[in-house]
């Protein structure tokens, strides 16, 4: 079965990618299977320098779900494009990468360091992280300084940047059409909604950070809703995100208007989840009267 | 050769203590790729995170490995109500555990060990028997009902065992015997992070190697979830670059 979906920067064999911070630059996981077997990789955030990140402990496991307050740890952009870059440019597969920052200024360096290597094809631009004290979160949350951004982001790079959206806000639709308008070429969501669990023994959160962001299949309704919203309103691509653990959480997503998913938590508890999932595709689309990837995305909303 | 998920028989389980789960599995590849002091990671159904679990002692004749966990939560409490022929998926073995070839023949080696971080260092400490090395153990329990293995490693080394409300053997912290053990070469540890800061402050010019746990994510160095500092201002993965380390090299 054609399992093929072109974005724009982006001709995926298959929609299935893991998502940013669950996969770190893949070194660990081509420990399990061939990482040319992917859609895409999307790589661990980068910042201009290097980030220690948060204390720990830094994950705490939920019902259906989980948090991290990992702090976008990373080894800074020169290194990534030094060292990250060359190794996963020998699989065949695209690369995406995730840009973070804590100023517009920080966003744009990154995002021009990005044009200096011709193996990277697509950013996704982070404007949601929930676990950095200054900028991050904040760009995701005010659809001007998302507007802002995105076109400063746009102008500095070479790339077509896919915007990572925050399901921390009232209206995402509003930040959806706020960042199209800014001439984003896509949008990637949803990244993690804030939460916070307490140690009972003292009463006290169990995340050093406090706070942290709940992923998992906890979130996957949440995710599909937003996804089902935007594509209401907004034309650009979507790669969808939140709780995907199985081939037919894929095609939900795809039925709800994403055009290609990431895979995230669902890589911890089983490494081979997005190979898994990608054998799985051909035959949970037939079962469900689909033809190809494309056949789901061409036949969504149309009236049966 | 690349690395897999393992499903584990399960072949017996034991309350061998309060709270204190001991688990043999049958799984011959881990059982014979094991060193002391990696762990397996176990998938237990309904629980989003796998839970690392420390290795107590392998036999890699019959194929088997045998786990240690404390039951402190829904997960180690599902995976404790496991019944012989189950099997539990796990990946592993995990990690860098315990370097002993720079243990020379005659050296008298300190190993201490405090509750869960017990069974590491009983594995370690079976594999050392096997060298002509002299061995002293130090193992801390809350309390006499928790105290476990104390005969199997009086069998290999000369034990002390230490309660933190004295309710068996001696009173106090693992630190407080260390006046009586003597002279040794190196020391090896493993257990709860304010036992190994108060182990590596008191033996803070002795040569050792310290076993850490963490909360962690992936279990296979991706996720960044269990990092510690290094006094070289970098830091280390628990999962994948630990859980040993030289206790010089990193900030507890």
């Amino acid at each position: 079965m054609n399992l093929e979906v072109k974005l724009p920067g982006l001709t995926l064999k298959n929609p299935i990618m893991p998502a940013s911070g669950c996969f770190g630059f893949g070194k660990e996981y081509s420990e399990f299977y061939d990482l040319s077997r992917l859609g895409a990789v999307i790589m661990k955030a980068a910042t201009q320098f290097e980030r220690f990140g948060n204390p720990t402990p830094r994950v705490a496991e939920t019902s259906s779900g989980m948090l991290n307050a990992i702090g976008l740890q990373n080894p800074g952009v020169e290194r990534i494009i030094a060292n990250e870059v060359p190794r996963l440019a020998a699989y065949d597969t695209s690369i995406i990468a995730n840009v973070a920052g804590s100023s517009l200024e920080e966003y744009v360096f990154v995002a021009s360091a990005f044009n200096q290597t011709k193996d990277v094809h697509a950013l996704e631009l982070n404007i949601s992280c929930p676990n950095v004290k200054e900028g991050g979160i904040q760009f995701g949350t005010d659809p001007e300084m998302a507007k802002r951004v995105t076109s400063a982001v746009k102008e500095a790079s070479n790339l077509p940047v896919y915007v990572k959206l925050s399901p921390n806000v009232t209206n995402i639709v509003e930040m959806a059409k706020a960042v199209e308008e800014a001439g984003a070429d896509g949008l990637s969501m949803i990244n993690t909604l804030t939460g916070m669990k307490l140690h009972l023994p003292t009463g006290k959160p169990l995340i050093a950070n406090q706070t942290g962001g709940l992923s998992g299949p906890a979130i996957k309704p949440i995710a599909i809703r937003m996804i089902y919203e935007v594509r209401q309103q907004v034309s650009i691509p979507i790669i969808g995100m939140g709780g995907i653990s199985t081939a037919e959480d894929v095609l939900e997503f795809l039925q709800a208007g994403a055009d290609a998913v990431a895979v995230g938590t669902a890589n911890f508890q089983n490494p081979f989840a997005c190979v898994d999932i990608i054998d799985a595709l051909p035959e949970t689309l037939m079962n469900y009267q689909y033809t190809s990837v494309q056949d789901v995305i061409d036949r969504r909303g149309v009236q049966v | 050769m690349m690395k897999k998920r393992h499903e584990m028989e399960v072949i017996a389980v034991d309350t061998i203590a309060k709270e204190t789960i001991e688990m043999t599995l049958y799984q011959p590849e881990i059982s014979q790729q094991t060193v002391p002091g990696q762990f397996l990671h176990l998938l237990v159904p309904g629980f989003t995170l796998r839970r690392p679990i420390s290795i107590a002692k392998v036999n890699s004749e019959e194929g088997t490995v045998t786990i240690l966990f404390k039951v402190v939560g829904g997960g180690t409490k599902a995976l404790a109500a496991y019944q012989p022929g189950m099997t539990v998926d796990a990946l592993g073995p995990n990690g860098n555990g315990f370097q002993v070839d720079d243990v020379q023949e005659g050296e008298r080696i300190l190993l201490v060990g405090g509750g869960i971080g017990v069974p590491p260092i009983y594995h370690l400490a079976k594999r050392l028997s096997e060298k002509n090395v002299e061995l002293v153990a130090v193992l801390g329990f809350q309390s006499k009902d928790y105290v476990f293995y104390e005969e199997a490693f009086q069998k290999i080394a000369e034990t002390y065992v230490v309660t933190n409300d004295g309710s068996y053997g001696h009173q106090g912290f693992v630190t407080h015997v260390f006046s009586e053990v003597g002279a040794f070469d190196q020391y090896f540890s493993c257990g709860p992070l304010p036992m190994l800061r108060a182990v590596t402050t008191e033996l803070k010019d002795a040569a050792g190697k310290v076993s850490l746990e963490e909360r962690m994510g992936c279990g296979v160095g991706a996720c960044m979830a269990c990092v510690l500092p290094t006094v070289d201002n970098s830091y280390k993965k628990i999962c994948s670059d630990g859980p040993v380390f030289s206790a010089q090299e990193v900030i507890l």
